[in-house]
């Protein structure tokens, strides 16, 4: 079965399959940082009292939640611009998809963290005449971020298996250079095998990592 | 130092606090009581304005409550407040939870903040777990530093919440203790509690609550022995 297979080949591909990799990677590393930014400020909006910051939070989280990510890249890429007036490179266009849409679930999970510090600590932060900035910088978001990293891991992975659905706006991260190679070259099975291969590389290492901090974390 | 006047606050529709009017006086300690619900916790919370009130008007070492103009993050320093529940921070250690705010509010520096915290930990008795978290401490421990780091902020007047009654019996003592203490160096208070004991002995007036007003007032031995009201007779009756 293996046999028929030229397993050997893969290794002259490679380079190929490396920039797909580079891509992969970029993307997720960018897009996951803004993504965390956009979720840390949409998440405070959420359980802010502001009604304004808490109403355009809401928006923003329902739609992203609402549509899937594959529309939100074909309209990032294809109906954005006709809005803008502005082509963008498929490589920023889906830094943006992977941004915004992490970052609307890790407002979810800002909030929820938050959400979950006993009311307590902020009235104590507050009776000891902290502002209500210096009591959510130094009391709240410590704690908060703290509870956060298990979800926040979950989210991570998500979003790096959903760079794979960029290949359909021509960002050539893993997948779209796997497919490009295997439909030259008839070798799908080693190709695709190689694809999943590194994912599974990306996804288990990520959790490794964030084993390690959790446990770093807890003890004190 | 403390006026309230007509002091009302609702929650919706429900009316907890309908006009309390009281005056407290520079080292006074006023003891309050009453049964659950009567408006106690919420009467304290609108001192450091953990609350906003709906009408009426309190004035604490000048600055009027009612004003928006007014600085509250300025008064809640003047003002330390203590929880039923310790309410300490636990991701910092115990000389950590009592220098953050003299740090960030006072800005003092580290150092000074440090030998602020330790001098204060040492006055509480609990020196030796300075380097500690709040979750290896007991609750009464807990508290003792709840009370530190409330004082590192030196503030004129101090709300206490039911300091005691998230403790196991044999803790009790140890708070109580430190509050004395701080009651016989002079500070304000103003005790939410239903440690009869400590009324008596430290408290210069003890006002009883029922539905939101303030039914009865006085000095703890006429309160205790001789109450006027019926509601006062029959929840010292109950408690006793
Ligand atoms: N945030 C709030 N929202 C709505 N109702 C509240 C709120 N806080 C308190 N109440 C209500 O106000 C009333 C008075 O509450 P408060 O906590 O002041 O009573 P208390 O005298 O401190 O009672 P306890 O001895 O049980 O602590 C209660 O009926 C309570 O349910
Ligand atoms: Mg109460």
């Amino acid at each position: 079965m293996i046999g028929r297979f030229d397993w050997t080949g893969v290794i002259e591909f490679l380079p190929e399959i490396l920039k797909g990799l580079y891509y992969t990677l970029l993307i997720s590393i960018v897009g996951l940082v803004i993504g965390f930014a956009l979720g840390a400020v949409f998440g405070l909006g959420r359980v802010s009292k502001n009604k304004f910051a808490y109403a355009i939070s809401t928006v923003y989280i329902e739609i992203i939640r609402g549509t899937p990510v594959l529309v939100q890249a074909i309209w990032i890429f294809y109906a954005l611009p006709l809005i803008i007036h502005y082509t963008l490179d498929s490589v920023v266009a889906g830094i943006i998809v992977i941004a915004v849409n992490s970052g609307a679930y890790i407002a979810e999970i800002v909030r929820g963290a938050v959400d979950s510090i006993a009311k307590g600590q902020m009235e104590a932060g507050r009776s000891l005449g902290l502002n209500q900035r210096q009591t959510m910088q130094h009391i709240i978001w410590p704690q908060a971020l703290k509870r956060m990293i298990p979800p926040l891991g979950n989210q991570f992975i998500i979003s790096i298996k959903d760079t794979s659905l960029l290949s359909v706006i021509l960002v050539p991260e893993l997948i779209f250079q796997g497919r490009l190679i295997a439909a030259n070259h008839f070798n799908a099975v080693e190709i695709y095998t190689t694809v999943a291969i590194f994912y599974l590389a990306i996804t288990l290492t990520l959790s490794l990592i964030l084993r390690f901090v959790e446990r770093r974390l807890n003890v004190q | 130092m403390i006026h309230v006047e007509n002091l009302c606050k609702k929650f919706g529709d429900l009316e907890v606090l309908k006009g309390i009017n009281c005056h407290i006086h520079p080292q006074e300690v006023v003891c309050v009581i009453g049964p659950s619900g009567s408006g106690k916790s919420t009467f304290l919370r609108c001192l450091n304005m953990l609350e906003t009130m709906t009408s009426g008007e309190i004035v604490i070492d000048g600055d009027h409550l009612s004003d928006p103009k007014t600085d509250i993050n300025a008064v809640r320093t003047e003002v330390g407040m203590v929880f039923q529940q310790f309410n300490l921070f636990p991701h910092k250690s115990v000389v950590e939870n009592v220098m953050l705010a003299p740090k960030l509010v006072r800005k003092l520096d580290k150092g000074e903040a440090r030998k602020r915290a330790l001098a204060l930990l040492e006055k509480v008795g609990i020196s030796e777990k300075a380097d500690s978290y709040p979750e290896q401490l007991s609750g009464g421990q807990q508290q003792r530093v709840a009370i530190a780091r409330s004082l590192a902020m030196e503030p004129k007047m101090m709300l206490f919440d039911e300091p005691t009654s998230a403790l196991d019996p044999e803790l009790v003592g140890e708070v109580l203790e430190v509050m004395k203490q701080l009651a016989h160096e002079g500070m304000t208070m103003v005790v939410v509690t239903h440690e009869m004991g400590f009324a008596r002995e430290v408290g210069d007036r003890v006002l009883f609550m029922d539905g939101g007003i303030i039914e009865e007032e006085g000095d703890p031995e006429q309160i205790f022995k001789a109450p006027k009201s019926e509601r006062t007779k029959a929840f010292l009756n109950k408690i006793l």
